[in-house]
């Protein structure tokens, strides 16, 4: 399906909007808002949180369900992964080994 | 920075992908890429587009999964709230989740210091320009690039590496633990909103860590019976 064009541009410009409010939430003001230390302090592990909270459930969850088969090419891929960076800590090195189980795993066995 | 380039172009060429095998045509792809610019929220709002959703579902959903910015841009305040605004805002604009990330290696003081800026916009520049180029080789060889071979699991576990680089203190390891259990525990929620219960979820439990260990530190010496 091909969207029409004026609808999908004003579609986009509203998520861009969108996007700019968010970041920019707390950035607009003059003043700086007044956050309490201690909550400023927990804050920095938010995108730490974020990023958990992105991989854990592409890695734990098929189709809307905690993974209940061991057949699936994530798991493997994900524990060829942690065991590289435990070696060689980076992110290109984890990266690798992990795709190098599961391409095998998913294009030849179909995990 | 440059570290984390190959996890960067793996999502952006996927994204780039993603879009136009859509059927959101070349144009409108590439339109996307560069306003809206905030990955998670480009793919989520595929499905409905495609769908023919209403525009204002679209938006709510793009508000939802981009709520975590707003978050992280009351840290950003400490260390670019020096700026005129209009730089504040466009730069605000430009820093994506693992800009904040690799922003937190380098400064962990979470004060403002000088050169924090510059450091912000060299980061934000090197994503753009990484994301950008390889949405748009995404986008232009669609045909090209077989989505199932899931190449989508190749920025999840580029991900996995940089969410194991900041494991860095308990504080991160337990922030982690959390995080992961709430955003599996709580994905039946629409519209991402799994990520924002476990940002606070993690943050909660952080807040009451520190607490804890202060009150703990308080009631030793007035025990006056020390082991």
């Amino acid at each position: 399906m091909t969207t029409a064009p004026l609808y999908g541009i004003a579609t986009i410009l509203g998520m861009a909007a969108v996007t700019v409010l968010a970041r920019s939430f707390f950035l607009y003001a003059k003043r700086e808002p007044r956050i309490p230390d201690a909550l400023q302090r927990a804050l920095q592990v938010a995108p730490l949180a974020a990023i958990v909270a992105v991989v854990a459930p592409e890695i734990f969850i098929s189709h809307g369900h905690l993974i209940d088969t061991w057949r699936d090419a994530r798991v493997p891929a994900a524990i060829a992964s942690t065991l590289f960076y435990a070696w060689r800590p980076g992110v290109l090195g984890p990266l690798l080994a992990g795709l190098a189980v599961y391409l095998p795993l998913r294009l030849a066995l179909g995990w | 920075m440059l570290v984390f380039g190959p996890g960067i172009a793996a999502w952006g060429l996927v994204t780039g992908v993603a879009m136009t095998q859509s059927g959101l045509g070349v144009g409108l792809s590439m339109l996307m890429s560069i306003t809206v610019y905030a990955g998670s929220a480009q793919l989520a709002s595929l499905p409905l587009i495609a769908s023919g959703a209403p525009m204002w579902v679209i938006w709510a959903s793009a508000l939802c999964v981009n709520l975590r910015f707003a978050i992280f841009s009351a840290q950003w305040r400490t260390h670019i709230g020096h700026l005129p605004r209009a730089r504040r805002l466009v730069l605000g604009f430009l820093l994506a989740d693992l800009n904040l990330v690799v922003f937190q290696k380098a400064w962990p003081g979470g004060r403002h210091e000088t050169g924090q800026a510059r450091y912000a916009a060299g980061g934000a520049a090197s994503v753009w320009l990484i994301w950008q180029g390889t949405s748009f080789a995404g986008i232009l060889l669609s045909s090209l690039v077989p989505l199932e071979w899931g190449l989508g699991f190749a920025g999840t576990l580029s991900m996995l590496g940089i969410a194991y680089s900041l494991l860095v203190d308990r504080g991160a390891w337990v922030a982690a633990v959390v995080a992961a259990a709430a955003a599996v525990a709580a994905y039946a929620l629409p519209l991402k909103l799994n990520i924002l219960v476990a940002i606070a979820a993690a943050v909660t439990v952080g807040l009451v860590m520190t607490q804890a260990g202060r009150a703990a530190r308080r009631m030793r010496p007035g025990e006056g019976s020390s082991p």
